[in-house]
């Protein structure tokens, strides 16, 4: 059986050209709504027309942090067709860096009153801080961490799975036994994680309160910075000749390696990349929500990602963002107005997009504008 | 009992069959209790009592009726006993097919008629209540004419050693007849020597009559002599006793970790046939097909929702409820295949990545359904009695009857689908499909309709794993979850498209899987087993049968 | 349809993303609910959902609270924690509700904590946990450990001479504190650390082949051995059925759980759980008039004369039903008077007695064992004298022996150090 074959994407020489285009109104748009509802949470009284809650900005927070990580999954998956259902993972290991930090910055303001112990290591009798805790009081540690750990992670697991040329569906459950593995294990009180409750109760992030509304536009407004970047960096990195290659390797694996190309190194640098992208999403979540524990690496997790970006349409980056924020915004609202029934509709959802909208939400729109297609 | 009943036996020299003796014990007794005018009253005072005085009760009837209570205690062992709201009467009390509660003398079995629930109250039972009613039961039925009554009298006995026991003990060798009690009764015997006795002699023969037993209080007893207390002195003074207690120590250790091991790999084989048979349907849909259907767990739900449904509709017949499940359940989770082929996996023929979003998508909705229809709430799915129990080799090694039993359904369910693919047409039409469809196609098989029939045979599959699931967890709308990455690895670590990886693949991560886990804890267990899998397939990616020919890429 | 329309209508989405001003009805008293209805823990929680809505239907009848109606809000978490904190934030700030009923799950309190008490709500939280907490805003109905745990454990010694234990538990934060508190105990009670086997295992943990095998070897070294369970739900069945299935009895290894109520009863096939023990605060056995009427209303509420009630769902009946009292007594809803006139509050609990609201924001609570019965109900054989103080931080872990929790003036606080003299860990 065929796996690389992608028949539903465009070409490769308008792909590229289609990222670049949209790219300033991509920009425009992210930056536009995030600036406009800082300022309507900042600016504006609690009773004007124009006050936007609190509660839309951590909203938009975290679904800003949702689009970072599928434009993450997009990266590997939209581009290289390498479907991974273990980004959680890497979402997770960012997400836990962070958490760590802000867990040291708890200092003593803990319920304990401990200066060097976390409440979880406590009250579970923990003598010392275990050395893996070690460097996280400090932030450019942590922020090293959230980067690095990913990274490391997906560079050792791509280095043995690419170079024994797993790929397809083996390559996507290898990468579900990932984050099933990690799960486990970050649910096991021994690791020093906090087991299942997970890292909680955050008080503040480089001195600033985070029940603050100030740090709260803040953190959003670096998520949308975040975005943005990464946006602007997988633009360059598929426009550039690695990302020719990419795409010839996603359009035909076999025939790239026998041009003589080390596809291989592709796809292990691609994926350390995503990892990284992943990773900082998780950072970025974790101070907004408040909490992070094992359920992110759950497995489920991480196919919903997937889901994300084939909502929008993928190998588009904007369009994964679109998926992320659409999915997640109907999540909300269907939890909140049809709480018994809201998974029919989101099981519904994910069938319907794949059987009738097989490049997505954008691919509809695309369609209808007469299109950029090749 | 105390010790002056037993005096009292002794002087009356009453060592002839143990219902004689009993006699002359119910009679001695009889001056020192509490005048009950016969058995029926004193079994009477169970009515109402609370449950601190109810002992003391039982106490009596045994001293009063002897043998004669022993159906009353067994009512009552069983929770049968009740007694009516109007006239306090105790009553042996079943509840009928209809509902109602047949009533019936707890010792004549003579039947009372039948009775609402409301109109009957409970005797109280608690454990301390249980344990006495079985050392009851015990000390009378150990001259009942059921060997195996006698059997189960003889272990008790065994596992709580009594002084007052030892001329019970010693009648009862007398006259038995069948070897496997004598050796149980002479094995009580012997532990009461080793802790009473005060003759070495005495002692050491002792030791040689339960040198070869596995019972667990042996183990302890012999333990306990050739340990030191507190004081620094062995529980056994004489040396000689003692070395031949080591010796026989040693050899039972032996014994006892040999059948240790082997009970290890029953725990994996059974936890392998677990994983077989989730994954089964599995290697029909993913392997052969090619679809990653992680509808698949909700599927085994479906059939583990049948037995339930079964179960409801036939409530007379609980004991072969599970032989209709299981072709039910292989319809019900079937035609939800074949439909979900026909309305979803059919389009997406060649995108096996999108099967995976797709699919997903029908499990969120299938859980979703359970849930609503049945309640989010666990249902309750009952164990016929011959799936219940174990099977004794011996004392310290056993086979779960229902473990057993889905081990060799799964190896049934195994061999049958292996003929259904490689002696049927449907089987040759499969393989033809998956090997080459154009080609399938081309010399006429109607390649839709044996993707539907394939779809659909792995779901059936998928329904069967969920019947014999439904005997061993919850059933509830969240089981499929819990068996769906599992599947999944057991298929790739075993070979995709290769039944007999399949079923390697199981068995041999489920027989890993527990060797691991006394070492490691079962979490660290599966962490391992995991990450084992994940680096197992860089090394061989294609798993560990891997197809060949042209059908491999 | 016109792409103009699709463009207006994703605009209208956006639009009420963004600015969605929501109209608060001044005539209503609202009433969070926030309980899971999908996932993992909607097997649990929606029984206590259809309480609060239950206790808010009859509070109605009676003609509401401060002579407005009481209008519940649910929401749906999802078993997902992360989503309860967001859950909290929109119940407090879109849909300005005055009280919350809600979670289940430690994780998902400790994800609601800082929310509740940045926005200075009132969560009412029903159920037995570990204890090693105490909010302003929240208030615990639940069993804290020596309400639950450290009676059965007694009992266990006293009345069945137990003497070698295994405390079993699900690997997380409940089962974890309950054991460290329990073996402190127990070793202060004389147990040989030989005697005590500690054993966790994963959620939903299905294959208990090895593990029950151990606790048949661990128990049969002669002592009298009973096994301590904090295994979490799903594991149960598995677990009981194995025990059951490898020879063990009651009679022979009682286990005595914490997490086993006649609702997790009323999924399984009983036969194999006979005789083992529960520890609780309440039984549905338990005759008492309104225990009585309380089963009555919640079978007719339910519309099913097979449903069974539970101890959590006695926790939210005596939570909802002391918020009405303190409401009452306020004269408002307003958060801060009702927290203080909360304390000291006495409620009639359905098991005869009465509960009280003590100063650390836990009840006083009479424990009750029973053992299961056949029917899926249990049989009371052994209670508290009276009724036992719900205790925020265990006496027994060296970490938590010298902090109370007092909301009363002076100290005002959840974590105060009596040798210190120090409270720390506030969020205020």
């Amino acid at each position: 059986m065929s796996v690389a074959t992608t028949p539903v994407l465009t070409g490769q020489a308008s792909a590229v050209h289609e990222l670049r285009a949209r790219a300033p109104l991509f920009l425009a748009v992210l930056f536009g709504i995030t600036v406009l509802a800082a300022i309507g949470n900042l600016a504006f009284p609690q009773d004007s027309i124009f006050h936007v809650s609190t509660y839309t900005i951590t909203l938009l927070g975290k679904y800003l942090c949702y689009a970072l990580l599928a434009m993450a999954v997009d990266v590997v998956w939209g581009y290289c067709g390498i479907l991974s259902l273990g980004h959680g993972a890497f979402f997770g290991l960012g997400g836990y860096a962070l958490g760590m930090y802000l867990m040291r910055q708890i200092g003593d303001r803990g319920v304990y009153g401990n200066p060097e112990l976390p409440d979880f290591m406590v009250f579970l009798n923990w003598q010392e801080l275990p050395w893996y805790w070690y460097g996280f009081d400090q932030f450019w540690f942590a922020l090293l961490m959230v980067m690095l750990v990913p990274g490391i992670l997906a560079f050792v697991f791509g280095y043995l799975a690419f170079r024994s040329r797993v790929v397809g569906v083996y390559l996507s459950i290898m990468t579900q036994a990932l984050t099933y593995a990690l799960m486990l294990a970050f649910f096991r009180n021994e690791m020093g994680f906090g087991g299942n409750n997970g890292l909680t109760d955050f008080k503040d992030l480089l001195g600033f309160d985070l029940q603050a509304d100030s740090t709260r536009v803040g953190l959003l407004l670096v998520s949308a910075l975040a975005l943005g970047l990464a946006y602007v960096a997988s633009q360059w990195i598929m426009g550039s000749k690695m990302g020719r290659v990419i795409l010839a390797i996603r359009d035909d694996e076999p025939r790239t390696r026998f041009i003589g190309f080390r596809t291989e190194r592709y796809k292990i640098w691609l994926f350390v990349y995503s990892a990284v992208l992943a990773g900082i999403a998780g950072a970025l979540y974790v101070p907004q929500v408040g909490i992070i524990n094992p359920g992110e690496f759950s497995p489920l997790n991480s196919i919903e990602v997937v889901v994300w970006v084939a909502v929008g349409g993928r190998g588009t980056l904007y369009g994964a963002v679109i998926g992320a924020i659409l999915v997640n915004y109907a999540k909300t609202r269907f939890t909140a107005v049809w709480p018994e029934a809201w998974l029919f509709a989101l099981g519904g959802l994910f069938v319907a997009v794949t059987v009738f909208l097989p490049q997505g939400i954008v691919g509809l729109f695309r369609e209808r504008l007469g299109g950029r297609r090749a | 009992m105390t010790g002056r009943f037993n005096q009292a036996i002794e002087t009356a020299r009453c060592t002839g069959r143990w219902q004689a003796l009993l006699l002359c014990m119910a009679l001695l007794l009889l001056p020192y209790s509490v005048w009950a005018a016969d058995l029926d009253s004193a079994l009477a005072a169970l009515a109402g009592a609370s449950l601190s005085k109810v002992p003391a009760i039982l106490e009596e009837v045994e001293a009063v009726g002897g043998e004669a209570a022993v159906p009353a205690f067994t009512a009552m062992l069983e929770g049968d006993l009740y007694y009516r709201r109007s006239d306090k009467r105790v009553v042996r009390a079943v509840r009928d097919d209809a509902g109602q509660y047949q009533l019936s003398d707890p010792l004549s079995g003579a039947s009372l008629g039948a009775s609402e629930k409301s109109a009957l109250r409970k005797v109280k039972v608690s454990n301390r209540v249980r344990i006495h009613l079985r050392g009851a039961i015990a000390r009378l039925t150990l001259s009942s004419e059921d060997p195996r009554q006698r059997l189960r009298a003889a272990q008790n006995l065994l596992e709580r050693p009594d002084e007052d026991n030892l001329p019970l003990l010693r009648a009862a060798i007398e006259t038995e007849t069948d070897p496997d009690v004598v050796e149980l009764l002479q094995t009580a015997l012997a532990l009461n020597l080793l802790q009473t006795s005060g003759d070495s002699e005495a002692r050491l023969g002792a030791v040689e009559t339960v040198a070869g037993s596995l019972q667990p209080a042996v183990r302890n007893q012999l333990q306990s002599m050739v340990q030191r207390d507190d004081d620094g002195n062995y529980g056994e003074e004489d040396a000689a006793v003692r070395e031949a207690a080591q010796r026989a120590l040693v050899t039972i250790d032996s014994r006892i970790s040999f059948y240790g091991s082997l009970e290890t790999v029953f725990f994996g084989l059974s936890l392998g046939s677990v994983l077989l048979l989730a994954a089964l349907g599995l290697a029909i849909t993913f392997g052969v097909m090619g679809v990653i259907n992680m509808a698949h767990g909700e599927l085994i739900m479906l059939g583990a929702y049948t037995t339930y449904m079964v179960q409801v509709l036939l409530p007379q017949h609980i004991e072969y409820s599970l032989f209709i499940a299981v072709p039910a359940a292989f319809v019900v989770s079937g035609l939800v295949g074949v439909l979900i082929e026909r309305s979803v996996i059919r389009f997406l023929h060649g995108r096996p990545l999108e099967t995976l979003l797709a699919t997903f998508g029908i499990s969120l909705i299938l859980q979703q359904a359970v849930r609503t229809i049945f309640s989010p709430l666990n249902r309750q799915v009952f164990t016929p009695d011959w799936m219940s129990g174990s099977l004794q080799i011996n004392s310290v090694f056993s086979l779960t009857y229902n473990r057993l039993y889905v081990f060799l359904f799964a190896l049934v369910v195994f061999f049958v689908l292996q003929l259904v693919l490689n002696r049927t047409s449907l089987g040759l039409n499969v393989r033809a499909v998956s090997q080459n469809r154009s080609m399938a196609r081309a010399i006429g098989v109607r390649a839709d309709w044996v993707d539907a029939l394939t779809f659909g045979l792995g779901s059936g599959i998928a329904g069967i794993a969920g019947v014999a699931l439904s005997q061993l967890t919850n059933v509830g709308p969240n089981l499929g979850q819990a068996y769906i990455i599992d599947s999944f690895m057991v298929v790739v670590f075993g070979g995709v498209g290769n039944l007999w990886g399949t079923l390697v693949g199981a068995l041999s991560l489920g027989v890993v899987n527990k060797f691991l886990e006394p070492v490691t804890g079962a979490v660290l267990a599966k962490i391992l087993v995991l990450v084992f899998i994940i680096l197992f397939i860089q090394k061989r990616p294609r798993g560990l049968f891997p197809q060949k020919g042209r059908a491999a890429e | 349809m016109k792409l103009s329309k699709y463009f207006s209508k994703a605009a209208l989405l956006a639009g009420s993303v963004l600015f969605s001003a929501t109209l608060h009805a001044a005539d209503t008293i609202k009433v969070g609910v926030l309980h899971s209805l999908s996932g993992t823990m909607a097997i649990s929680e929606t029984t206590l959902k259809d309480t609060v809505l239950m206790m808010v239907e009859e509070q109605n009848k009676k003609g509401g609270l401060l002579g407005k109606k009481l209008e519940p809000v649910v929401v749906d978490p999802a078993s997902n924690w992360p989503l309860f904190a967001e859950k909290t934030r929109e119940l407090l700030t879109q849909d300005e509700v005055d009280v919350i009923f809600g979670c289940w799950t430690s994780v998902s309190r400790k994800s609601v904590l800082p929310v509740i008490e940045e926005l200075n709500g009132l969560l009412f939280y029903p159920v037995q946990y570990e204890g090693e907490e105490s909010s302003k805003n929240v208030f615990y109905t639940g069993a804290a450990p020596n309400q639950q745990a450290i009676p059965a454990v007694d009992y266990l010694m006293n009345d069945l001479e137990v003497e070698r234990w295994v405390l079993a538990g699900t690997d997380y934060v409940y089962p974890r504190t309950t054991n460290k508190i329990l073996e402190a105990y127990l070793v202060a009670k004389g147990v040989d650390e030989k005697d005590i086997m500690i054993n966790y295992t994963p959620f939903g943990h299905s294959d208990w082949q090895s593990i029950v095998s151990e606790i048949k070897k661990f128990g049969s070294a002669g002592k009298k051995t009973a096994v301590v369970s904090t295994i979490n739900g799903d594991a149960n069945v598995p677990f009981y059925k194995e025990l059951g299935n490898q020879g063990i009895s009651a009679e022979d290894i009682p286990v005595v759980a914490f997490s086993v109520g006649e609702e997790e009863l009323s999924g399984l096939d009983t036969k194999p759980l006979v005789g083992h023990l529960a520890a609780w605060n309440y039984f549905q056995s338990v005759e008492s008039d309104e225990n009585e009427a309380f089963i009555a209303q919640w079978k007719a509420f339910i519309g099913d004369d097979e449903r069974v009630t539970n101890d959590p769902m006695e926790a939210t009946y005596i939570g909802f039903n002391m918020w009405v009292k303190a409401v009452e007594k306020a004269g408002t809803t307003d958060v801060d008077a009702v927290e203080q006139a909360m304390i000291g509050i006495s409620t009639p609990n359905l098991t005869g007695g009465v509960a009280t609201m003590n100063k650390a924001h836990h009840l006083s609570k009479p424990v009750l064992i029973g053992e299961i019965q056949e029917d899926g109900q249990f049989e009371v054989v052994w209670e508290t004298d009276g009724l036992v103080d719900g205790d925020a931080w265990s006496d027994f872990l060296p970490g938590s022996k010298d902090i109370i929790a007092d909301w009363t003036a002076p100290i005002n606080c959840g974590n105060y150090n009596t040798v210190t003299k120090t409270c720390s860990g506030q969020n205020m």
